[in-house]
C-alpha cells in the first residue's frame, strides 16, 4: 500500500489533493471483454489507484469437477476459456493422463497438435481485432479477424461436431480421427493463411495512429513480469524466454521446428507484435504437422471410457495455451472423482499486474492496456 | 514518413471495398432465413432415441441401463426403468425405459452419452429451430417426442448411420453363431 | 438547353417571385431558396446515413441495412420513426431549459452556414462580402451548444466529454481558418462567390482549382483534417465514442433531441465540406472545360458527396488518437504547416508562372513535412521495431 503512495507522490508532485474522482468502470461496459469490473481513481485524467473487481462470472466449475466424475468434467472445461476449448482440453487431459500414467498413440498426438495450433491462430487474430476495436477502429479488423475464425470454426464443426465447445480430447487420445477429406480442408486453409496475415498487418502495423497509442503505453517491467507469474505473451513481450512448447516439450512439440519471437519494451505494441509473430510460427507448426502426421488408431483400442480410477496421488499438467500457462493440479484418492481439481487461469494471474502497468496513465490508456492483457471471462472466473 | 502508414490502412479498406462487390470472399454473409449453409455432418445439438423398424414401442434400442443417465455431466437425463420385461421387435424379452426424460435446458450438448451407451441407443440430432415459449415443461421431453426412426437417423448423420448399422449387424451375426447350434439342436426354426 | 438546366432553379425563382403579389415579393423571393436549403440538405442526411453504414459494411465484408425497402434505402424512414416516437428522458437533477436548448441550438446555428455556400451558378442565399468570415464565426457558434449538452446533463462523464470537445473543436479551429487564409489571399477577397468565379475559369482543358497549386494541396488536406476534428468524426471523435465515457456530451440524449444531434453534426460536415469545395475544389466549376455541359449543382453535389465518401472511408480505417495526441497534432504539426502553407501561397502570387513556379512554393512545405515528421516521431519514441527470436 505504501508503495502506492509513494507513485502517487512522485506522479503529482504531493500527497494528492484528496480529490480523486472516483469511477467504475462497471461490469456492465462496452470495451471490458465480459463482465468485469475496476474501481478507478483519477486525478484529472491520470490514474492514481485501479482496482479491478472479478467474479461475476464465478460458475463453481473447480467444485463441480470435484463432485463427478474425471470424464465429466472434460465437457466442462471447454467452458472455462470459451475461445480455446481444445487448448482446455488438452491441459485437462495431459494431467489426467500424468496421473493415471496413460500413453498416448503418435496419430492423437499430431491431431492435438494440429487443433491447439488452430486454436492460438483463431484466438490471437481475434485478439487483435478486439484490441483495435477497443482503440476506435469502428470494427474493421475485428471483421476481418472474424471472417478467418469462422473459417477455422468451420473446420472445428466438420471434426467434433460443435464450432466451440468441442469436448474433443480424452484421456489417452482424442475422440475422432481426423479424415482425410478434414486434413486437405486443414491443408488449403493453412496455405491461405499468410496471405491474410500480410494484408492484416498491412492494415495495421505500420499505421502512426497504431503506434503512437501502444508504443510506451501499458510498461511490464522485466523483474515485475517474472516475480509476478506472468506468463505467456505478456512475458515473451518483456524479453523472458519462455515458452512452454519449448521447456517442458509436451507432446511431441520436440519434434518441430519454430522459433519464439521476444519483445523489449514490454508494451502494447510488443504484445500486439508478439501474437503476430506467433501467428506466422504457428502457421510453420502446422504445416510440418499436416506433413508428418502417421497413420493408426487415435486411442488406445483397450482403453475404457468410464470408471477411471486413478491411483492415489497428484499431477500437475500445463500447456502453452494462447494466453500463457494454463495448467490444471489435480489429486485423487483412488476413487472415481478427483479429490482436489484446481485450475491455474493464466487470464486471472495476467490481471494481477493491470494497476503497476496502469497508474499515471490516462484512463483511455486502461482500455489499451487491458485489452494487450487477452483476458476472457470465462477463465479469469471459473 | 509521416502518414504512410495510415495511407497503406487506406488501400487495404479500400481493397476489400471494391472486393466485396466481386470476391464471395470478401462477402461473407449467408443471409439466413432465406439462404442457409449445409450443417456438417457431424453437427450435434441435443439428443434423440432411435428406434429400428416403425414401431416405437418394440422398436426403441434402449434397454435402461442407466449408463447414460450417471455419466452425463449436467445430470439432465432422467430414466425410470420398467419393472418387467417386454419383448422387442426380434422378440427377445427387454428391459425397457419406462419414463425418458431430457431436460434440454440443462443439456450442454457434451455428446458423453452417445459415447457411453453400449447400445448404440442414444443418438444426437441436428435441428436447432428449438424455441418455445412454455417456459414450465417445453423443454423436459419426454420419451415420445425424443424417439425417432432409424431412417431419420441416417438421413441426418449418413456415414455415421451407415458404421452403426454395420456393427449392429456384425454382433447380431456374431450373437447368431453362438445361439445356432444351440437354435439348431434345440428346435430347428430360424429366428431371422 | 445545359443553360436552361442549370439555370432552372433560378428561373424557378424569379417565376414565383413575378407571379405573387407585390406585397410578399420579397418574402417569397428569400423564403424559396432558404426552403430549397432546408429540403436538399437534410434529405442529403438521410442518404448519408445509410451510404455509411453500407459503405462502412462493405468494407468490413458484410451487407449493411438491407431490409427496410429496395436494397435497404427506407432505413432513414425507420430511423425517423423510432427516433420520433422514442420517450424523451431528461434527468431530475438536469437544467432543463440548457438541455433543450442545446440541440436547438446547434441546428439552427448549422443552418446559418448554409447561406453563403454557392451551390451553383447564381445560387447563393446571401452573397456577402465577408461570406468566410460569416461562415466559419457560425462555425465556431457549434461549440457552445456541446458544451451547452455536456454541461445541462448533470453527469460526470457528460462533462468530461463535453470539455474534450471543446478543448478539441478549438484546437483546431486554428488550422481550419488559416489554411482558408491561404485561398482569401489567392483570390483577393472573403465573398465565397468571387472564390468561386475566380476557380472556374480553364487554361486549355485544365481548370484553375487551386487544389493543383501546391499550397492549395496542402491547404487542402490541412483544411480536411481539421474539418474530420471540427465535426467530431474519426479519427477524432474521442470525445463522443470513446469506449469509456459511452457517448461523451449527449449521453443523457434520448429520442428525437439525440436525432437533432445526430443531424447537426452530419449537417455540419456537409457545410464544412461545402466549404472545402468552395475554396480548393472549384464550387461548382466543371473539372475539364469538354464537361460544362453537366449542370454546375450536380458538380457540386457531387464533390461533396465525393468528400463524404472519403470521410466514411476514412472513418472506417483509423483508430481513435487519444486526446493529448490529438492536441499535440493540432498546435505542433499542423499550425505550423498551415502558415508555411500561407507563406508559400505569398510566393505563388509573387512569381512567373511555369513549372519552377510550382517547385519553389512546393519546397518549404514538403521540407517542412518531413522534418516535422521526424521531430514528432522521435520526441515520443515512436518507431517501426525490428524483432529478435529466442535461440
Amino acid at each position: 500500500m505504501s508503495a502506492v503512495a509513494d507513485r502517487i507522490v512522485e506522479l503529482t508532485g504531493d500527497a494528492g489533493s484528496g480529490q480523486l474522482l472516483e469511477i467504475s468502470m462497471g461490469p456492465h461496459h462496452p470495451s471490458t471483454h465480459g463482465v468485469f469490473r475496476m474501481n478507478v481513481e483519477l486525478e484529472g485524467e491520470r490514474v492514481m489507484k485501479l482496482k479491478p473487481v472479478f467474479g461475476y462470472l464465478h460458475r463453481n466449475h473447480e467444485k463441480i469437477a470435484e463432485n463427478a466424475s474425471y470424464l465429466a468434467a472434460m465437457p466442462y472445461t471447454d467452458r472455462l476459456d470459451y475461445m480455446c476449448s481444445m487448448t482446455n482440453n488438452w491441459a485437462y487431459a495431459l494431467s489426467v493422463e500424468k496421473l493415471a500414467g496413460i500413453a498416448v498413440p503418435e496419430r492423437a498426438e499430431y491431431a492435438r497438435v494440429i487443433v491447439a495450433e488452430l486454436t492460438r491462430l483463431q484466438n490471437h487474430a481475434s485478439l487483435i481485432g478486439f484490441l483495435m476495436q477497443d482503440m476506435g477502429a469502428s470494427g474493421t479488423p475485428l471483421m476481418y479477424a472474424f471472417r478467418e475464425r469462422e473459417k477455422i470454426l468451420d473446420l472445428f464443426e466438420q471434426l467434433s461436431g460443435a464450432r466451440m465447445m468441442c469436448n474433443y480430447m480424452r484421456f489417452g487420445g482424442v475422440r475422432v480421427d481426423p479424415s482425410p477429406e478434414w486434413l486437405f480442408e486443414v491443408r488449403a486453409l493453412v496455405g491461405r493463411f499468410p496471405r491474410f496475415l500480410d494484408e492484416f498487418q498491412q492494415l495495421l502495423m505500420e499505421n502512426e495512429i497504431l503506434m503512437s497509442r501502444t508504443q510506451g503505453v501499458g510498461v511490464l517491467p522485466r523483474e515485475l513480469a517474472v516475480n509476478a507469474g506472468i506468463t505467456g505473451p505478456m512475458l515473451r513481450a518483456s524479453g523472458v524466454n519462455y515458452d512452454i512448447r519449448k521447456v517442458d516439450g509436451y507432446g511431441i512439440y520436440g519434434r518441430f521446428e519454430f522459433r519464439v519471437p521476444l519483445g523489449e519494451h514490454g508494451d502494447v505494441y510488443d504484445r500486439y507484435m508478439m501474437r503476430v509473430l506467433e501467428m506466422r510460427e504457428s502457421v510453420k507448426i502446422l504445416e510440418q504437422a499436416l506433413k508428418g502426421i502417421p497413420e493408426g488408431p487415435v486411442m488406445d483400442p483397450k482403453a475404457r471410457l468410464r470408471g477411471l480410477r486413478p491411483k492415489a496421488g497428484e499431477a500437475y499438467g500445463r500447456i502453452e495455451s494462447p494466453k500463457g500457462e494454463l495448467g490444471f493440479y489435480l489429486i485423487s484418492n483412488g476413487t472415481h472423482e478427483p479429490y482436489r481439481y484446481r485450475v491455474r487461469p493464466p487470464s486471472m494471474i495476467n490481471l494481477t499486474v493491470l494497476e503497476d502497468m496502469c497508474l499515471g496513465r490516462s484512463v483511455a490508456d486502461i482500455v489499451v492496456t487491458l485489452g494487450s492483457v487477452d483476458i476472457v471471462l470465462g477463465e479469469v472466473d471459473r | 514518413m509521416l502518414g504512410e502508414g495510415i495511407v497503406k490502412g487506406l488501400a487495404e479498406t479500400a481493397r476489400n471495398f471494391f472486393g466485396s462487390y466481386v470476391e464471395k470472399d470478401r462477402l461473407t454473409t449467408v443471409q439466413f432465413p432465406e439462404e442457409r449453409l449445409p450443417q456438417a455432418e457431424a453437427a450435434r445439438v441435443f439428443p434423440f432415441l432411435v428406434y429400428d423398424t416403425d414401431d416405437m414401442e418394440k422398436g426403441l434400442r434402449c434397454v435402461a441401463c442407466k449408463i447414460c443417465e450417471v455419466e452425463c455431466p449436467p445430470r439432465c437425463i432422467t430414466i425410470e426403468k420398467s419393472t418387467e420385461k417386454k419383448p422387442d421387435f426380434t422378440g427377445k424379452p427387454q428391459f425397457y425405459p419406462e419414463k425418458f426424460e431430457i431436460d434440454v435446458s440443462v443439456c450442454m450438448s457434451c455428446q458423453i452419452c452417445v459415447e457411453v451407451c453400449p447400445f448404440e441407443a442414444i443418438k444426437m440430432d441436428t435441428a436447432f429451430e428449438l424455441s418455445t415459449d412454455d417456459r414450465f415443461g417445453g423443454l423436459r421431453w419426454e420419451k415420445e417426442r425424443l424417439a425417432k426412426p432409424n431412417e431419420y437417423y441416417r438421413q441426418i448423420h449418413p456415414m455415421e448411420a451407415a458404421e452403426v448399422d454395420e456393427q449392429l449387424a456384425e454382433k447380431k451375426a456374431k450373437a447368431e453363431e453362438k445361439h445356432a447350434p444351440a437354435a439348431a439342436t434345440a428346435e430347428g426354426a430360424a429366428t431371422r | 438547353m445545359t443553360q436552361g438546366l442549370d439555370q432552372i432553379f433560378v428561373t424557378f425563382q424569379h417565376w414565383a417571385v413575378a407571379h405573387s403579389p407585390a406585397a410578399v415579393q420579397p418574402a417569397v423571393s428569400i423564403v424559396l431558396p432558404v426552403a430549397g436549403i432546408l429540403i436538399l440538405f437534410p434529405s442529403l442526411f438521410a442518404i448519408t446515413t445509410v451510404l455509411e453504414r453500407k459503405g462502412l459494411a462493405r468494407i468490413q465484408n458484410r451487407y449493411g441495412p438491407n431490409r427496410v425497402g429496395p436494397y435497404g434505402w427506407l432505413q432513414p424512414v425507420a430511423d425517423a420513426v423510432k427516433s420520433l416516437t422514442k420517450e424523451d428522458i431528461v434527468p431530475r437533477t438536469a437544467d432543463k431549459l440548457v438541455h433543450f436548448l442545446a440541440p436547438v441550438l446547434l441546428v439552427t446555428v448549422v443552418f446559418l452556414e448554409y447561406a453563403v455556400i454557392p451551390v451553383g451558378r447564381n445560387m447563393v442565399l446571401a452573397d456577402m462580402n465577408s461570406g468566410v468570415l460569416f461562415f466559419f464565426a457560425a462555425g465556431a457558434a457549434t461549440e457552445m451548444s456541446v458544451f451547452m449538452a455536456g454541461w445541462s446533463s448533470r453527469n460526470k462523464y457528460s462533462l468530461l466529454g463535453a470539455m474534450r470537445a471543446v478543448a478539441q473543436m478549438i484546437s483546431y479551429e486554428a488550422p481550419l481558418i488559416l489554411s482558408s487564409i491561404a485561398v482569401v489571399m489567392a483570390a483577393g477577397s472573403l465573398s465565397t462567390v468571387t472564390i468561386v468565379e475566380k476557380q472556374a475559369g480553364y487554361s486549355g482543358f485544365w481548370p484553375h482549382w487551386y487544389v493543383l497549386t501546391p499550397w492549395g494541396l496542402a491547404g487542402f488536406v490541412l483544411f480536411a483534417i481539421a474539418m474530420t476534428a471540427e465535426s467530431n468524426r474519426s479519427p477524432f471523435d474521442l470525445p463522443e465514442g470513446e469506449s469509456e465515457i459511452i457517448a461523451g456530451y449527449f449521453t443523457e440524449y434520448s429520442g428525437f433531441k439525440f436525432a437533432l444531434f445526430f443531424l447537426g453534426e452530419y449537417l455540419e460536415m456537409f457545410a464544412v465540406s461545402g466549404m472545402a469545395v468552395t475554396l480548393f475544389l472549384g464550387g461548382w466549376a466543371a473539372p475539364f472545360s469538354f464537361l460544362t455541359w453537366i449542370p454546375s449543382w450536380i458538380w457540386f453535389l457531387g464533390k461533396v458527396m465525393t468528400l463524404i465518401a472519403v470521410f466514411i472511408w476514412v472513418r472506417g480505417t483509423l483508430p481513435r488518437l487519444r486526446m493529448d495526441q490529438l492536441m499535440n497534432f493540432a498546435w505542433k504539426f499542423m499550425l505550423p504547416m498551415t502558415l508555411m502553407v500561407i507563406f508559400s501561397a505569398g510566393l505563388w502570387k509573387f512569381l512567373p508562372s511555369g513549372v519552377l513556379r510550382w517547385l519553389i512554393c512546393a519546397a518549404p512545405i514538403a521540407l517542412l513535412y518531413v522534418v516535422l515528421g521526424r521531430v514528432l516521431q522521435s520526441e515520443r519514441r515512436i518507431e517501426k521495431r525490428v524483432y529478435r527470436y529466442a535461440e
